[in-house]
């Protein structure tokens, strides 16, 4: 019986702390060349795509732009559309945030992206929920929350109007009747909703996958019913296989009642990894990443965040700070906010006091995610064991080091992968789509069965 | 401009500038939304040393969107320079800014943006996000989404990344920037999530057809294409828009003012046209000077323009690829970037110039 196959993303290590750019391998996390770097590998490896976050606002903390950090990164579309021409079968996949786009320009855009490459565009939809982003953009910050998602189900509706308003035959080219395009079966787009009163015509032709591939991130109720209903992938961080395998289950069963399939829906969380030589090799390598991304001052301003007030007198290889968190909730802006600061606080002080753990080795311990660390064969076998019992798809890896840093997972753990017999050992279709095993978007609105 | 730089750019759009071009037998419409298509064109343009490739776009044309495009042939070109259309109506200008800022990156400094804006009531029916405008609106609108866009482009001073791994910092916050933007349109606060590109400024690129839009081109563009009836007027309208470029304080050696020359070249073009316009059915009018006829015909028009004191040409294909095929060769340049090519500085950062008082 053939294994369950496995998914896997590459994410271009973006703006954040995990990004390791003291390193002496460290590159531009801007300049054209890291982005083809990343995606050669990726597609050397036989990934089903490449993966780029986005982000609307630099980050500040304490009112100033957070300095510590990799900071700078480029248009999405722009990088991905360059990519399709250094990659042939890669899917290529970018965040564009619901809130500060509309949906006729998303539409086109993407569309464009599908037929430039040839079927491989993927869409990861998010909301925007701050004023503080907003503040770049004439629609500003004055959607309230709930309304980020009623518009974001809105974008993805009108968007998709647009896209099916051209029937699989309209385009055609008929010299000899002079007949450009069937006009009969481009229909027109009208909708009408709380967000978007929108008419017109789409100006392209469907394109290659339909749509581009959609994908989400949300670990909400509300996020994982978006998810369920419209996503063809959702991405999540879960620890533990049983956390995995919880989640799995649950967005998976909520898709009936939209009339999709088990298949429809790929769980792809993110994960990193280190590997070494020997299982205690790759523990110290992993231990020296963790201190290289959490610095003193980083582990400061990560506590600040919670205890929303200056910090800096306390020492980082010293024990939390005594007092209450009582400040400012937005000392951090343009960073998801973690709950409330007094339970976080409380959570924070038991941990220190169990393990007996400082200021920077507690953040170190608070702000790992999902880890696979040792040895090639031992990190094959952790990823196939999630996959085959049913905790995830496949992952979306994010290396620590840009570009290079996908390098030797493609080298040492792929092939360990097509050892167990759960990892292609060639792209067998052309579209991002058949890549991830997917049906085309009609065949799963209108509840098409593959015979 | 400079005396001895005469500009050859290409305007690529679908299959030509005439209606009916795509019935040609070699017209490629089959082909017209595949990446292909567009990197044969614009390659061909590469290697016979056009400048610059204009790639037109608006929401009312069937046609993929200009700056995925251009973005796409980045890598599969070395020299042209690359001006996607963006129009600045229902875009946001902090979207277009790291847009083109990025495809600067993808193309080592080839990119350039032409600025447009979307009329009429049905393209703002595919938005439904505001009314319709009238053209002294929308340019009212344009001239303030240029002002963000190069603001945003200037908010990373060069060296504001300095991987400072002693005190741990990865950038000189000092040297970002917030523009802080306010006008009738638009607030933009900043600074742009995309460093300081290549050629610091991008090219803009304004194509002038109203008096509004030659006043934004005049105060902000770093090329202006004009049309006119004849070679005649159109050293007038130059000379117009030069007096305008000085009115604004700029100084006009810093501007280049191409005309739009439509072409159809080969040795049967009269018939190719009577053909073309056969099918419209009805004669296409100029909407620029043209030349019907063939290379040396070209050539000599080129001259003319070249005489007349004009910086340069931009040759609109009635029909592609066939036009892209039959361009005249020109001198190749020296220089990696657009701007260098073209003998232009890299513009010094606004921000750092005026100092930290910012």
């Amino acid at each position: 019986m053939t294994k369950k196959q496995i998914h896997l993303g590459a994410h271009f290590p973006g703006v954040n702390n995990t990004t390791v750019w003291a390193d002496p391998e460290s590159k531009s996390q801007i300049e054209f060349d890291s982005f083809v770097h990343l995606a050669e590998s990726a597609e050397r490896g036989l990934f089903d795509f490449f993966f780029l976050a986005e982000g609307l606002r630099l980050r500040e903390h304490r009112n100033k732009i957070h300095d510590l950090d990799v900071v700078g990164r480029p248009d999405t579309l722009t990088v991905l559309n360059a990519l399709a021409s250094v990659t042939s079968r890669l899917g290529l996949a970018g965040t564009i945030n619901t809130t500060f786009n509309e949906p006729f320009e998303l539409a086109k855009q993407f569309s464009s992206l599908d037929h430039l490459s040839d079927g491989r565009a993927a869409w990861n939809m998010v909301t925007s929920s701050d004023a503080f982003t907003g503040e770049n953009f004439r629609r500003g910050g004055y959607l309230d929350r709930a309304d980020r998602y009623v518009r974001a189900n809105e974008v993805i509706d009108v968007a998709r109007k647009f896209w099916d308003s051209w029937q699989s035959d309209a385009f055609v080219v008929d010299r000899e009747r002079g007949v450009f395009g069937r006009e009969s079966e481009i229909g027109t787009v009208r909708h009408s909703g709380p967000q978007f009163d929108v008419e017109g015509r789409f100006t392209l032709p469907r394109s290659p996958q339909g749509h581009p591939v959609l994908l989400q991130a949300g670990d909400s109720d509300e996020g994982r019913e978006f998810g369920a209903a419209k996503a063809d992938a959702i991405f999540t961080i879960h620890g533990t296989l049983e956390d995995g395998q919880k989640f799995y289950s649950d967005v998976k069963g909520r898709l009936a009642k939209y009339g999709r399939d088990h298949d429809d829906l790929k769980v792809l969380p993110a994960a990193t990894f280190v590997l070494g030589d020997s299982a205690q090799d790759a523990a110290e390598k992993a231990d020296h990443i963790r201190h290289q991304q959490v610095s003193g001052r980083t582990a400061i301003a990560f506590l600040e965040q919670v205890w929303g007030q200056d910090l800096s007198a306390y020492d980082p290889d010293g024990p939390l700070p005594d007092i209450e968190p009582s400040g400012d909730v937005s000392i951090t802006r343009g960073r998801a906010r973690h709950g409330d600061p007094r339970t976080i606080a409380q959570q924070y002080r038991e941990r220190a006091e169990a393990d007996n753990l400082s200021i920077r080795e507690l953040i170190i311990a608070m702000t790992t995610r999902q880890q696979f660390v040792g040895t090639p064969a031992h990190v094959a076998e952790e990823i196939d064991g999630y996959v085959q019992n049913n905790a995830s798809d496949g992952f979306i890896l994010v290396p620590h080091i840009t570009p290079a840093g996908l390098d030797e997972f493609v080298d040492r753990v792929i092939p360990e992968l097509q050892d167990r017999g759960s990892f292609r050992t060639e792209y067998t279709g052309t579209t991002l789509r058949e890549h991830l095993g997917l049906r085309h978007p009609y065949e799963q609105r209108e509840g098409v069965r593959a015979s | 401009m400079s005396d001895t730089l005469f500009l050859t750019a290409i305007e690529l759009k679908g299959t030509g500038a005439h209606s009916q071009a795509w019935r040609c037998p070699d017209s490629r419409a089959e082909e017209v939304f595949t990446a292909g298509f567009w990197i044969d064109q614009l390659q061909a343009a590469d290697r016979a040393g056009v400048d610059v490739a204009f790639l037109g776009d608006s929401f009312a044309s069937r046609t993929l969107e200009a700056a995925a495009v251009a973005a796409r042939a980045a890598a599969l070109t070395e020299k042209i320079g690359l001006v996607p259309t963006i129009t600045v109506t229902h875009t946001e200008p902090f979207h277009i800014s790291k847009q083109i800022a990025s495809l600067d990156f993808a193309s080592h400094g080839r990119a350039g943006w032409q600025v447009e804006v979307s009329p009429g009531a049905e393209q703002a029916a595919l938005f439904g996000r505001k009314a319709e405008q009238d053209n002294s609106s929308l340019w009212r609108e344009a001239d303030e989404a240029v002002e963000v866009v190069t603001r945003l482009w200037d908010s990373w001073e060069d060296d504001a990344e300095i991987r400072d791994v002693e005190s741990g910092r990865f950038i000189d916050r000092d040297k970002l920037h917030y523009i802080d933007f306010e006008g009738e349109n638009f607030s933009v606060k900043g600074p742009s999530i995309t460093p300081r590109s290549p050629q610091g400024q991008p090219l803009v690129v304004i194509r002038v057809d109203s008096t509004e839009s030659v006043s934004v081109a005049a105060a902000r563009a770093d090329i202006v294409r004009i049309a006119a009836d004849t070679v005649e007027n159109a050293a007038t309208v130059a000379a117009r828009i030069r007096r305008a470029v000085v009115a604004e304080g700029r100084d006009p050696a810093d501007v280049f003012v191409l005309l739009d020359v439509e072409t159809l070249v080969s040795d049967s073009a009269a018939e190719e046209l009577a053909q073309l316009d056969n099918w419209a059915g009805h004669v296409r009018v100029a909407e620029s000077v043209s030349h019907i006829g063939d290379l040396a015909g070209l050539h000599l028009l080129l001259g003319s323009v070249e005489a007349a004191g004009l910086d340069g040409v931009t040759l609109v294909p009635l029909a592609l690829p066939s036009g892209v095929a039959a361009l005249p060769a020109t001198d190749t340049r020296s220089g990696s970037t657009l701007r260098e090519r073209l003998g232009l500085r890299r513009p010094a950062n606004l921000y750092a110039r005026e100092g930290k008082s910012l």
